[in-house]
């Protein structure tokens, strides 16, 4: 009455996988940690494109524009549209702005509104498909000057970004019964595994903890642990650890300090879930930086809305796509930039005086901006 | 004969804001058989679980003990640490049938690919105790970072993420199946609603990615909706709310949810942020109803190897979930008792378990407890 057969048919995949690993390696270990390797140009820039988006968007890429000209920061911005346009029966993105992001590597990009309903393939999507955007990073710090029940957050968590729940793979077998495919490779899990480790290493956390549910799905999430286990031994200076989903969930909104050592990194739908959730303990998507690292080229966003109710107004809080651009300045090695700027705007907003209405202030984006720039 | 299995368990203190209520009308009836009973003595499967079980329902039945409970133990002390103990596993699943009542630990399931599937979910496959019921209320004198923290989770427990398919289609590709089917979705969202309806409660929210999963959520989704139509009428709102949206808003504002309703993974997700809001696992009971079995355990499943006899852990969660079991059983008097002097304990805060802030022991927790007994 046990289920037999789910037993049986463990213990083959386990059998079988064991004798692929040697397979496996050779054409998997090659995967790239997407570090940054773009040039200067001749005037001593780096060129980022940036995708202002859709509704506050123009408003907020402004505010991150006029800062870095008062910083000084060695970035030209290379900016692109990226409304669809209709090619061969499909919406596609342009093909300059596709252009654009391959050749620069980076970009920067405004919150995009998705139309509902209307066959379109969300262009969040086509973008994550089309530059192989394949971790998706969510750190997390409590910002001082905004109180929320929670004051020492500060987690990273780097989540699977191309398969997993999210694989799209559903059909329905009769009417009234539908499955839905979970997809796990090791290829797609060793190589978040290997740029979360990479990541540790470069921001000086200590530790990665792989996140799973694999006492329940012991093939597709024990997969994604041996990836992670295999790439552990090739940073021996990073501690390497497992904690079952229920446990962190439980735990980080307990008490999330202890997660500040260390970098979690987990299949899609979890990080989905668990990212967020870490950002309800800061205070919401405002005010958290997201970057997507890819093969091709790396998108650094603000996952807030495009909030139409108030584009145009002047109001809008530019706060997320700026932390997420000092992420990008510290892809690229801009560290002391990515510093300087940090520090002035957590001042500004620790301050109090001029902070948008969102944060419980009166000012308006210009007004933030400028008070930015004066405490550079 | 399924009553009163939840909301006066934690609300005691509050008697007046919303009185005993009761789960009897959304349940269906156990109509073939009645629990086992002999000489007004009911007999119970007790599974102790791996980890702290055993000093926990050690307390349990200490209490029981005292307030001298119409309870006779059918005790199995199954453990999932080794596959060794299947044969145990089957008498317990057997004993669950012949009984229909039971009160359960967790068991613990390896993670390496050759050990056994979950036992803890094949359990709830096999007997089809289908709606897994969790309460995550603020406990009067145990301040955490929220308050006014009141709402119920009705998770699916039986289909979902945890159907258990899955394949290696090619060396390095796994396909992990989650089945969603109509009906399993019908029954839960018609459980939630009734549950609603009976705890005068006011708003069902479904969470949900039907987003990504258009077709598996999607079809949860709509079930849920056209179910919630036939509440309308009675004045219970419905809503629904993206799962990843729905575990920020509970960290930020988690006053706004009432009755939520969800698939199988999600509920693992918010049983456990909600029970971090509200001081942890060892305080949120639960329990898993079907249409024929009932089995009692703490809302939030965890083992606890790390603080395993150590007797530190906290009771709360299994006495609350026991007296759930008694009012199950219709022994409200003795469920009442035992639930008013496990708040009153928590409420007076002299003695209090380690994941409380507290130092005292197990054991001093529950000998606190048996001295507040009527």
């Amino acid at each position: 009455m046990l289920a037999p057969r789910s037993l049986s048919s463990v213990a083959q995949g386990a059998f079988r996988r064991s004798q692929n690993v040697q397979a496996l390696r050779q054409y998997a270990s090659a995967s790239p940690t997407a570090a940054f390797a773009g040039q200067k140009g001749s005037n001593g820039k780096y060129t980022v494109t940036l995708i202002p988006g859709d509704g506050i968007g123009p408003e907020i890429s402004q505010s991150v524009k006029d800062i870095y000209t008062a910083a000084g920061v060695p970035i030209q911005w290379e900016e692109v549209d990226v409304t669809p346009v209709l090619k061969g029966g499909k919406t596609v993105i342009p093909d300059p702005a596709i252009h654009s992001v391959r050749k620069n590597t980076v970009a920067l990009k405004g919150p995009l509104a998705t139309p509902i309903g209307k066959g379109h393939v969300s262009l969040n999507l086509t973008l994550r498909r089309t530059f192989n955007l394949f971790a998706n990073v969510r750190p997390c710090v409590s910002i001082k000057g905004y109180k929320t029940p929670y004051d020492d957050v500060d987690t990273v968590l780097i989540r699977e970004n191309t398969e997993g729940e999210y694989s799209g793979i559903e059909h329905e077998v009769v009417d009234g019964v539908v499955q839905s495919i979970k997809l796990i490779t090791w290829d797609a899990s060793e190589r978040v595994a290997r740029y979360a480790f990479h990541y540790a290493q470069t921001q000086g956390r200590k530790r990665v903890t792989a996140v799973h549910k694999a006492n329940i799905m012991k093939m597709s999430d024990g997969m994604f642990l041996s990836a992670c286990r295999e790439v552990a031994k090739e940073f021996p200076d990073i501690k390497y650890d497992e904690d079952l989903l229920d446990r962190v969930c439980l735990q980080v909104v307990q008490n999330p300090r202890p997660y500040s050592d260390r970098v979690m990194v987990m299949p899609n739908l979890y990080g989905d879930i668990l990212s967020d959730m870490c950002a309800g303990l800061i205070g919401g998507l405002g005010l958290t930086p997201s970057g997507n690292i890819g093969r091709d080229a790396s998108i650094f966003e603000a996952v807030h809305g495009s909030a139409p109710d108030i584009a145009g107004k002047g109001l809008a809080n530019p706060t997320a796509l700026l932390l997420s651009s000092l992420m990008m300045l510290r892809h690229m090695d801009l560290n002391d930039h990515a510093a300087k700027i940090e520090k002035a705007t957590l001042a500004t907003i620790a301050e109090g005086k001029t902070i948008t209405g969102d944060l419980g202030g009166k000012s308006s984006t210009k007004e933030y901006t400028s008070a930015i720039i004066s405490k550079l | 004969m399924i009553r009163n299995a939840l909301a006066a368990a934690t609300r005691p203190a509050l008697a007046n804001a919303r009185t005993a209520t009761t789960l009897s009308a959304g349940f269906p009836k156990v109509a073939q058989r009645l629990p086992t009973k002999y000489g007004g003595v009911y007999t119970v499967t007790l599974i102790p679980g791996d980890g702290i079980g055993q000093e926990i329902t050690d307390s349990v039945k200490e209490i029981f003990e005292y307030v001298n409970a119409p309870i006779e133990w059918e005790q199995y002390n199954v453990s999932g640490v080794s596959s060794a103990g299947e044969d145990l596993f089957k008498q317990a699943l057997e004993s669950l049938r012949r009984n229909r009542v039971g009160l359960k630990g967790i068991l613990f399931t390896p993670i390496s690919q050759s050990g056994h599937i979950s036992w803890n979910v094949a359990m709830r496959q096999q007997l089809d105790i289908y709606a897994s019921v969790v309460l995550c209320k603020s406990l009067p004198g145990f301040p955490t970072r929220h308050n006014n923290v009141d709402f119920a989770i009705i998770r699916e427990n039986t289909e979902g993420e945890y159907s258990g398919l899955e394949h290696q289609s090619y060396p390095g590709v796994v396909e992990s199946l989650k089945v969603s089917t109509r009906a399993k979705a019908e029954r839960i969202s018609r459980f939630a609603f009734d549950f609603a309806l009976k705890n005068n409660r006011k708003n069902v929210t479904c969470v949900h990615k039907a987003n990504i999963m258009k077709l598996g959520d999607g079809l949860f989704l709509n079930t849920f909706r056209s179910v919630a139509e036939e509440y309308k009428s009675q004045g219970i709102t419905a809503n629904d709310m993206i799962v990843d949206n729905t575990s920020m808003q509970l960290v930020a504002r988690p006053g706004q949810f009432d009755v939520m309703v969800m698939p199988n993974l999600y509920g693992a997700i918010v049983s456990n942020i909600g029970a971090a809001l509200v001081g942890g696992p060892g305080i949120v009971p639960g329990c898993n109803i079907g249409r024929d079995y009932a089995l009692f355990e703490p809302g939030c499943r965890h083992v606890a190897q790390d603080i395993m006899g150590t007797n530190k852990a906290n009771p709360a969660a299994m006495i609350l979930s026991a007296t759930m079991m008694l009012r199950h059983l219709g022994l409200d008097n003795i469920a009442n008792n035992i639930a008013s002097s496990t708040f009153n304990v928590i409420n007076a805060g002299k003695v209090r378990t380690a994941d409380m802030g507290g130092s005292a022991t197990t054991s001093e927790f529950t000998s606190e407890v048996i001295k507040n007994l009527q």
